[in-house]
């Protein structure tokens, strides 16, 4: 069976600040990122849609330690996002200091643009990782 | 189904970069474990053997082939198991259940790991594999950031102001130490018994808000037990450790888990099926080796298992009901965070210990007394591989 929404495609329209996801048309959940199956009743009848990208920070940290290859970019924030429909994805905050990052982050709202992440020599290529900004 | 009981266990020490080899590792744990049990190499029937990473460590894959042939356990079957942290616990569970089924009466089970030889960078970046390698690593997860998230997310659910928890997270640390400092097969061993709540935050901060003492260290070491049919076990030894309850779990990414979190959904799953299959509630349960890779996955995890109410395993462990004479004694061989954490290893690592326990074979200081029923507990990736098992004694 071919799967409905792969990572090429999902990928590829995050690079136009897009996120595509899967709404199932047994139960109505949405599914994000892709799967073979809705991820709340397991029915693979689902539509390809497109999620809303703006959401509201659940959590984040401050990463000082680096994974080999990725050491120049700490210090970063990593936030996990609960998108306007619900799903949560997980991405990047930019635009504040990541040393004056503080729990009142969370419940902030984001808007998504994007950052491509070139990949290492286990990556099986580039992944685009969703990258957050706070809304005033 | 048959009745199966550990019957013999070994250990190397845990411990930081080393010399030996993996497959030098797991001989020196097994054959412990194997004369231990009164048996030799010979009596195996099969090897099932955790090994989460041994490509990355040594080059090295299909290790258990090696390890098997290397204690001269010549031409039997030997199984490989990878679900990160938890590879150990699955093979025990595997074995558990050819044993159970009638098919091998004794078997070898356990694992090996030299997260440490790694060194920081490529450790992190291998353990960052468990996360999702699409989803979730672009971003730049990192494990301790896992659990990071965590922290912010459980002070955030149940309402407990971020300092207050960083201390019961110190307490935590703390207490792990302590035990850790008097196991001698502890990497901590003869190490930070003197820690206190203001080292533990005010040391260098690995991800907000863990610092370097709310986390484990990369460690290398190995651990294997024997399991045996009750009729073999029987003959063998005066002291059989049944295994009376199995449960594991599976899941997705950590975004997918959101309903629960920072509860861990699988955690529930699987040791509710251990607590169904022994017939036991937690209050049944006199101490439990847990999955204990950051301060704050004890209390994530002492919740999930029912010892403690969500959000409440802080005060918990402030009070010392989470300590030995305590409501439930966790961790008495000093946990992931002091024992070690070599990861392919660290599931029969916690078996070992309980069969210690339930022995009254360890040290005094951190002996559970007369400790009858013990549990493991042990998570792979970020909630991806869950195992629980329950232990009680046969005498
Ligand atoms: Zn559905």
């Amino acid at each position: 069976m071919e799967q409905k929404l792969y990572f090429k495609d999902y990928n590829e329209a995050l690079k136009q600040n897009k996120i595509l996801g899967l709404k199932c048309r047994a139960c109505g959940g949405i599914t994000v990122p892709p799967k073979m199956a809705c991820r709340q009743c397991g029915s693979p009848d689902m539509d390809v849609i497109e999620v809303k990208s703006n959401g509201k920070i659940k959590t984040f940290t401050t990463v000082f330690v680096g994974a080999e290859g990725r050491e120049s970019e700490v210090p970063y924030v990593i936030v996990i996002v609960e998108l306007e429909e619900g799903p949560w994805i997980m991405g990047n905050l930019e635009g504040i200091d990541p040393k004056t990052a503080s729990m009142e982050l969370i419940g902030k709202k984001v808007k998504m643009g994007n950052k491509v992440f070139p990949g290492d020599k286990y990556s099986a290529g580039e992944s685009v990782r969703p990258l957050f900004s706070l809304v005033n | 189904m048959k009745k199966v009981a550990v019957v013999g266990v070994g250990e190397t020490k845990f411990s930081g970069p080393q010399t030996k080899t993996e497959v030098e590792l797991f001989g020196e744990a097994a054959t412990e474990a194997i004369e231990e049990s009164n048996l030799k190499p010979k009596d195996i029937k099969a090897l099932f053997i955790g090994n989460a990473l041994g490509d990355f460590e040594e080059g090295q894959g299909m290790l258990q082939a090696y390890a098997a042939e290397n204690i001269g356990c010549l031409y039997v079957p030997a199984n490989r198991y990878e679900g990160a942290c938890a590879s150990a616990s699955m093979a025990v569970r595997d074995a558990f259940m050819w044993v159970a089924s009638g098919y091998y009466d004794i078997v070898v089970a356990g694992g090996v790991e030299r997260a440490a030889t790694m060194g920081t960078g490529l450790a992190t970046r291998t353990f960052a594999m468990f996360s999702d390698a699409r989803y979730e690593y672009p971003a730049g997860v990192t494990f301790p950031a896992v659990f990071a998230m965590l922290t912010y997310l459980y002070a955030d659910t149940y309402k407990i102001p971020l300092q207050k928890l960083r201390e019961q997270m110190a307490k935590v640390t703390i207490q792990s130490y302590r035990h850790g400092s008097i196991n001698p097969r502890a990497q901590f061993f003869g190490k930070n018994a003197d820690m206190t709540v203001e080292k533990v935050l005010g040391s260098f901060v690995v991800c907000t808000p863990l610092t370097l003492h709310d986390c484990c260290p990369f460690s290398d070491g190995a651990a294997a037990v024997v399991l045996a049919s009750e009729e073999v076990a029987k003959k063998l030894t005066k002291k059989p450790v049944y295994i009376t309850g199995i449960g594991q779990a599976s899941c997705g990414p950590l975004i997918n888990q959101k309903e629960f979190l920072p509860r861990i959904r699988a955690r529930e799953i699987s040791s509710q099926q251990a607590y169904k299959m022994a017939g036991r509630t937690p209050k049944d349960i006199d101490l439990c080796e847990l999955h204990d890779c950051f301060s704050i996955a004890s209390l994530i995890a002492a919740e999930s298992l029912g010892f403690f109410d969500y959000g409440k395993a802080g005060d918990a462990w402030e009070k010392g009901e989470a300590d030995i004479g305590g409501k439930i004694a966790v961790n008495p061989s000093g946990g992931l965070k002091s024992k070690g954490h070599p990861i392919g290893a660290t599931g029969a690592g916690q078996v070992y210990e309980i069969a210690k326990q339930l022995r009254g074979e360890v040290e005094a200081g951190r002996q559970v007394p007369n400790a009858k029923t013990g549990m493991t507990d042990t998570l792979g990736g970020d909630g991806g591989t869950l195992v629980n098992m329950i232990f009680e004694r046969g005498w």
